[in-house]
This record gives structure tokens, sequence and C-alpha cells, in this order.
């Protein structure tokens, strides 16, 4: 059973959304890094880079596989956990306190298109 | 249609296990267990056991035995003694290969062989070897259905089969042997020193009675279970080719630089004029490691560039190595590019990455020194 964070909002593509004020802080579930096994390159975007809702802001690598990021909200980059660069295993080992990028969010009307904990329990059996 | 997935006589004990399945030759089979890091590592630093029943066992015996093989077959036979194992390759006129394989010389005073082949290639290799046999003296037999057979490998892996087997004698066995052992019901039980990753290892074949047993025992004294994934890891670090990937109809083996497998002083062999003629002139492409200065991962069809954009090649087999921590490929190039040394870019994604042409054998091999 994957652990689902109360307070977080979630994608159907399995990012996660901590929001704070007008930027929102972006991770992957832990529904995802399970799905991905050992995780060893995060392919990030730069600071700056604008993204629209739904468009790729990079890729999470396993041995095996490379998943795209999906940005949940459309904004801009103002933060990349560039910590994830030398350890990508972090992700797996805990995916809430590993936040990849940081985006200052243009229309924050988006956010209720995402799911609250419950829906995304639901969503991701 | 999609066809029936079929299962080996270890199925359900993977699912035991917890195993993520996936479809692979036509086979539903075992990625993972633990994970593929942890299973990777355990075959370099200790000892893991995968389940190779999906692979294919043709038996070839009749007078004409020897010839016969030597004909469908890159490597030369007549050398082998009873009880040795030599590798190489079948291939079309024109080059392309057929399938990679074992050759088993078994114990017979006249000479006859096991190949052993890949699971995707069974049925294809069977009849093409019977399209072959016309004029010779031969009987070929598939007894892949009645094998299973897995593979223990790692620094710890004699010790294993050792206790396994109950049987010092293993520990005698040279690289590229084999021996018999005969089950308490008379039943076939071989035992090989090869493997596919790299590292010191057995590959035991036997009834998939026999098979179920050794591998509940296995389990029960400790032996990681290893799936697919880090066959694939394991044997692209130690530079082995894949067939579908590395090798294929349309790739030969001097394409894929493994001429050394391919003896030419032969009378014959089908496919030797065709490789005479790559050898002599050149081919199109090559195949080449390249390494990336950074730890972006090339994946299977990533194209391979110049730096002013030009594609002169594509990613056969890449990962971020797991024992070198280095991000790593094989790769068809174009010739003039294949030099060690070359620079040469991979795309990935939206960006490229710049890498450097190397040697193929990427992880230094630790294989049984044989006894002198």
């Amino acid at each position: 059973m994957s652990k689902i964070v109360e307070g977080l909002l979630y994608s159907e593509s399995h990012e996660w959304v901590k929001v704070d004020g007008s930027v929102a802080i972006i991770g992957v579930s832990d529904f995802a890094q399970a799905e991905m096994g050992d995780i060893t390159y995060v392919d990030l975007p730069s600071e700056d880079d604008e993204f629209a809702a739904g468009e790729s802001f990079g890729a999470l690598e396993s041995v095996k596989a490379s998943s795209e990021l999906y940005c949940p909200v459309s904004g801009r980059v103002i933060a990349v956990n560039s910590e994830l660069e030398d350890a990508p295993e972090a992700i797996n080992e805990d995916p809430y306190a590993s936040w990849i990028i940081k985006v200052e969010m243009s229309d924050s009307s988006e956010l209720s298109k995402l799911m609250n904990a419950a829906a995304y329990e639901q969503a991701a059996k | 249609m999609e066809e029936q997935l079929k299962i080996t006589c270890l199925h359900d004990l993977h699912l035991e296990l917890g195993a993520k399945m996936s479809p692979f030759a036509g086979y539903d089979m075992p990625i993972q267990y633990s994970g593929i890091v942890d299973e990777h590592n355990a075959v370099r630093k200790d000892a893991g056991v995968f389940d190779v029943s999906h692979m294919g066992e043709i038996f070839v015996s009749g007078e004409d035995a020897e010839t016969f093989v030597n004909h469908i077959f890159t490597n030369d036979v007549r050398p082998l003694e009873p009880g040795s194992i030599v590798y190489g390759m079948m291939l079309y006129e024109d080059g392309g290969t057929v399938d990679d394989l074992l050759v088993y010389r078994e114990f017979s005073d006249e000479p006859s062989y096991l190949l052993v082949v890949n699971a995707s290639n069974i049925g294809k290799d069977y009849e093409w070897m019977k399209s072959q046999a016309a004029g010779y003296r031969v009987v070929l037999d598939n007894q892949s259905d009645n094998f299973g057979q897995i593979a223990v490998q790692g620094p710890k892996a004699e010790d294993a089969v050792v206790d396994l087997l109950d049987l010092e004698e293993v520990r005698d066995l040279d690289f590229y042997t084999f021996c018999d052992v005969e089950d308490d019901n008379g039943s076939r039980v071989i035992v090989s020193r090869t493997g596919y990753t790299g590292e010191d290892g057995f590959e035991i074949y036997a009834s998939p009675e026999i098979i179920r047993d050794m591998w509940k025992w296995l389990m029960d004294s400790g032996v990681k279970p290893c799936g697919l994934g880090c066959r694939d890891t394991l044997r692209f670090e130690a530079g082995l080719p894949l067939y579908g990937d590395e090798l294929s109809a349309e790739i030969s083996p001097v394409m894929a630089g493994l001429s050394m497998f391919c003896k030419f002083d032969k009378p014959e062999f089908i496919g030797k004029a065709a490789l005479e003629e790559q050898k002599a002139k050149g081919t199109a492409r090559k195949l080449v490691g390249i390494e990336l200065a950074d730890n972006a991962i090339p994946r299977a069809g990533y194209p391979v560039e110049l730096e002013d954009g030009t594609q002169v090649g594509v990613v056969t087999t890449g990962y971020h190595s797991i024992s070198l921590d280095r991000s790593i490929c094989f790769a068809m190039v174009d010739r003039q590019y294949a030099d060690l040394g070359t620079p040469l870019m991979i795309h990935i994604r939206k960006r490229v990455f710049p890498g450097t042409v190397v040697r193929k054998r990427f992880y230094k091999t630790n294989y049984k020194k044989n006894n002198a």
C-alpha cells in the first residue's frame, strides 16, 4: 500500500503539489516511485523555465525505464532541487520530502483540477 | 492476434516471491524481486539465481553431427573435448545472424551436441536447422519444453552449487566446461560453468521437477532470486550482446565486433563468404561502446549524432551502469566514427550530451581461471 500524505494535492500522472501562497512545490508520489523502482537519474529543468499545466518539465530514470514528469500547474520555475542530481535515490527513500521543483503559479485556479488525498487514494488503487 | 504467454516451471514460485512479472520472448518472466540494483549487486559481490528455463535446448546427434554443426555454426567444434562448450553464432548466407548460442560437446564417443539457444528464437532456429540438414545423417531433437534451467551466478556461486548438489567436484569445473550428474531417479542434470553476467557461475539444466526442487532449496539457503532486469544490466556491463539488440538478421558478428567467434580457417560454414567480404571491405556500421560525461541515460533507439546534429548511429542498449556508476551504452555507428576516443553526441529527449567511444567491455569480468 503506497503512502499518501494529507494536505497535498495530486495529479493523475502521480505528481504531488504543496501549495505555499503563490508557489507550488512539486514532487512525485510514493506510488510513482514504487512503480519506477530504483531511480538513478533526475532530468531537471532550469530556473526561469516556463511550463504550461500538463507539459513535461523533466524526467525520472530508473535502471530500466524513463518516465516523464508533468507540471501539474502553469508557471515559472523559481527553484530546482539540485541535490537530486547527486542523490536521485532520495526520491525512493522519501518521495514527499524530496521536492523536485518550485513553480511560481501563473493561474492558481488550476489547483482545483487536482485531487485531494482521498480522491488520489481512490485513483491510485 | 495476441499469443498466449507461456510460463516456466518456476512461474508460481516467482509469484509467491512477489516478483514483478513482464512478457519476455513469449514467456511471462520475473523482471525483478527486491529491485534491480540490489539483485545486480548480489551477483557482483555474493550470489544470485536466475530462472532461465525459457532458453532452448536442441540436441544434435548422428553420424554427421560434427560436420553438420560446423556447417551451421561460426565457431569450430572439431577441437572440443567431451564436456567442453563453445560460443558462436548461426548465420544466414548473407552474414545476418540467426541466433547466438552455446554448443556443448556431449560425452558420447561419436560426437554429438547440445545447442542452447535464445528463447525468442527456438522455433526459428529449429526450423532453420532442419532446413539446412538435407544430405546430413543427423537427428535433431528440440527438447526445450522438457528442460528447466537455472543460472547461479556470482563470486559465491561455487559454494552455493557445491552445497546444492552436495558435490565438491564442481569446484574443479573449468570455465566453459560441464559435467553430467544423475538425479536419484536417473534423470539427467547438466552442470555447466557458464553464464551471462561477467561473473563466475553455473548454469544447471534438468527436468522441471528437479529445477523446482533446486530453486526452493536455493531460496531456503538465502541465495538471492534475480530477475531479467539485472540479467540485462549485468550482461551489458560485461560487454555481452543480446540477440535482437546487438545481433540480428541485420547485424552480423563482424558488425558486432564478434569475429573472434567465427573461425575463418574452417573449410566452410553458412555465411562465411559474406563475413569474409565484410572483413575485407569493412561494414557500413559497427557496434561501439560510448561513455557519456553526464549522468543522463542513453536508451535503446536514441540517436547518436555529430556536434553539428548529423545522425551517425543509434543506441542499442544503455544504462547508468550500476557497478561503474557512469552512463554507458552500446551503439551501432557509421564505421568512420567507430574508433576509440571518437567524440560523439547522444540525443536524450530534448538535449544532446557529449560522449566518447570506449571499449565495449565496460566491466572487468571475473570468470574462473582455468586449471593448467
